[in-house]
């Protein structure tokens, strides 16, 4: 009578710790997304809230990652620092999510590195600027290239050409000031020459006064490091006062719309660019180029035109089911070790291989030097 | 040196000119009701953003503009109707702050109708620079200056010569006194509103294929139109002209001769300079306070 009581306890019990298992195992995994919706750097956030919604979902269809579904949850931080602390304290504590995607701009990522690094949870960042993992940051990771690479890429084709002497013209956005401060840092190491250092604010409407004064100085090629409409301004400006100089323009502006602005006056404009809009250019052999191919028809059949913004956060959710996938569950100090040990990882920036020293993993072959020509972006050799 | 001047010249009285023709619709509402509008520079935007998507659905760039005008009055008469008007004999405060959830208003819905990106309106005559000596100018720049000018003279024909623009000066001296008269002030604030909102589309119009648009290119013509407003006196049209060129030639002077860095600095430091020792402009009516 007494056993059969603990037995019939013992078997409820074992019952209950099973169900409970089960019902852990059908717990989603939570991903965290903070990113620039709304605000001028809403060209950012947009289309990487779509990949992520639009990946989750086909992820979820295909019964999940390790047997559960996945949940998103996302933020808008409209490009404001605090108001992003605000969003990854919300995710954190509020959704309980288990890894963070996000920080569209580096400004958002740099504020919410203390609170990802108190809460030890790991982040990875969809942010250019190269602060975010130079020094590195245990928890936090990130996906593009770094503006350090943008400009390495730009001086070495430089060199090939034969140029030494550059003028620079910058805005005052935190993209252009990063890049800026990378330009200088790379030049002596390429034995670059920076002979005119301009800036201009970002929503003018008129970059002729620091173009003529490039234009008196001595330089062979001007390098414009900007985003948003201005870049378009400075290059038709530059055509406008019949300077011949080869123009150099950042990643900053990869996308169709800087084309449309800038008009006839894009021509000839170098600059480097992910490989994602030279796809169809790349040679059949090169291993990223399916992976690219499906991830534009994919975009372009549910959105409307890629860009590369979005694709670092294809980047990013990538690395994390992948890494999930190999911890077999979602404890944050494994996911984290994990996330560290990406190899060979083909993404839509490059193929990724990630080691304690370098969370971004990519190399500054990932970046392609492509040409405006006729209208379209053409990839140079 | 003295040919980069000239460019530095050119350049700043285009870019004043941009600023002139926002301001000129600030002074305009500020003589019928004292309210700095705050929705002027969305006014701006309208007129170019409904142009660039009316020329997009087909029409040709005269027509689009001009329904484009038609459509930013109304959206002006409309913003009186229901947002100003019912808040008459309110204080002047409440009132602006009015026309500033008037902008959030718009510039919202120009998100939603158009996204996030900027648009670009081609310039009417072709992109190929017009050379000057040594010296550049786009074409875009003429229609700019032309533009310029003939708003102004139309405003300033429209306030010394006519019937309607002189009741309107008369509401901005004395409301009360323009009432005994027989002018109806209600009439008079639509007016000032629906003019204000087709100057401001104009301007954008005129501007959009050289500043390029997006829902937020309100925000910084604004704050430039109301500085060249201020700085000419708020309420006089022919002030807020003067002080968008001025303001236009400083910021491009300051560019080129001192440093690109400091250019808006340049700007706003004559902007405080002149309303520390004229605190009412350089031409806005000294207002003596009858005791």
């Amino acid at each position: 009578m007494r056993s059969g009581w603990w037995r019939s306890m013992s078997a409820a019990a074992l019952l209950l710790w099973g169900g409970l298992q089960v019902a852990s195992a059908m717990e989603p995994i939570r991903i965290g997304a903070f990113l620039t919706l709304t605000g001028p750097s809403a060209s950012l956030g947009d289309p990487e809230l779509k990949t992520l919604r639009s990946y989750i979902a086909d992820l979820n269809a295909k019964g999940g990652v390790i047997g559960r579904t996945i949940e998103l949850h996302d933020c808008d931080t409209g490009g404001n620092a605090q108001q992003a602390i605000a969003c990854v304290k919300r995710l954190i504590e509020q959704d309980r999510v288990d890894l963070l995607i996000g920080g569209s701009t580096t400004g958002d990522t740099m504020a919410v590195i203390p609170a990802v690094e108190q809460a030890r949870i790991p982040l990875i960042s969809l942010a250019g600027g190269i602060e975010i993992i130079d020094p590195v940051k245990h928890w936090v990771f990130k996906t593009p290239h770094t503006d350090r690479m943008a400009v390495a890429k730009i001086y070495a084709n430089l060199r090939k050409r034969g140029l030494t002497k550059v003028a620079l013209i910058t805005g005052d956005g935190g993209f252009d000031q990063s890049g800026r401060a990378q330009l200088h840092q790379l030049a002596p190491q390429y034995g670059i020459a920076i002979v005119a250092d301009e800036t201009y604010g970002n929503q003018d409407a008129d970059m002729t006064a620091q173009l003529a004064r490039i234009k008196a100085s001595n330089a062979q090629a001007i390098i414009n490091f900007g985003f948003g409409q201005a870049p378009a301004v400075v290059t038709r400006d530059a055509k406008q006062l019949g300077i011949t100089l080869p123009l150099y323009q950042s990643h900053g502006v990869v996308s169709q719309s800087f084309i449309e602005q800038a008009g006839a006056a894009a021509e000839g404009v170098r600059l480097p660019a992910a490989a994602l809009v030279v796809a169809e250019q790349l040679p059949d052999a090169n291993p990223q180029k399916p992976v690219l191919l499906a991830y534009k028809r994919r975009y372009e059949s549910q959105y409307g035109p890629v860009s590369t913004f979005g694709g670092h956060a294809y980047d990013g959710l990538m690395i994390a089911v992948a890494a999930i996938r190999r911890a077999g569950d979602v404890d944050k100090a494994k996911l984290r070790d994990e996330i560290e040990r990406t190899s060979g990882l083909i993404g839509v920036a490059g193929v990724f291989e990630m080691t304690p020293e370098d969370h971004v993993g990519l190399n500054a072959d990932a970046f392609r030097m492509v040409e405006i020509h006729n209208g379209s972006w053409r990839l140079l050799p | 040196m003295p040919e980069q001047l000239f460019q530095f010249l050119l350049t700043g009285i285009t870019v004043g000119s941009l600023y002139a023709l926002v301001g000129l619709g600030f002074a305009l509402i500020y003589n019928a009701s004292d309210v700095v509008n705050f929705a002027q520079g969305e006014f701006v935007m309208l007129g170019a953003m409904l142009t660039i998507a009316l020329l997009g659905a087909g029409l040709p760039l005269p027509l689009a503009a001009l329904a484009a005008t038609g459509l930013t009055v109304l959206v002006g008469l409309l913003l009186e109707r229901f947002a100003i008007e019912p808040a008459l004999g309110a204080p002047v405060v409440s009132t602006i702050i009015i026309t500033i959830g008037a902008a959030i208003f718009l510039r919202g819905a120009a998100l939603l109708l158009w996204g996030k990106d900027f648009h670009r309106l081609p310039a009417f005559s072709g992109d190929a620079p017009i050379q000057l000596g040594s010296a550049t100018l786009l074409p875009q720049s003429l229609w700019v200056l032309g533009g310029t000018a003939l708003l102004v003279l139309g405003v300033r024909f429209f306030f010394e010569r006519t019937r309607p623009g002189k009741a309107l000066l008369a509401c901005s001296y004395n409301r009360t006194a323009a009432q005994l008269v027989g002018i109806n002030v209600r009439v008079m604030l639509r007016l000032a509103y629906g003019l204000s909102a087709g100057l401001g589309a104009l301007a954008g119009i005129l501007i959009a294929p050289i500043t390029f648009s997006s829902y937020e290119a309100g925000v910084m013509l604004g704050l430039k139109g109301f500085s060249a407003a201020i700085v000419g006196g708020m309420g006089n049209p022919m002030g807020a002209v003067v002080g968008g060129l001025l303001l236009g030639v400083l910021e491009s002077l300051g560019a080129g001769l001192i440093s690109s860095g400091y250019k808006d600095a340049i700007a706003f430091l004559f902007v405080l300079m002149v309303l520390f020792f004229e605190p009412t402009g350089l031409f806005g009516h000294k207002v003596a306070e009858r005791v």
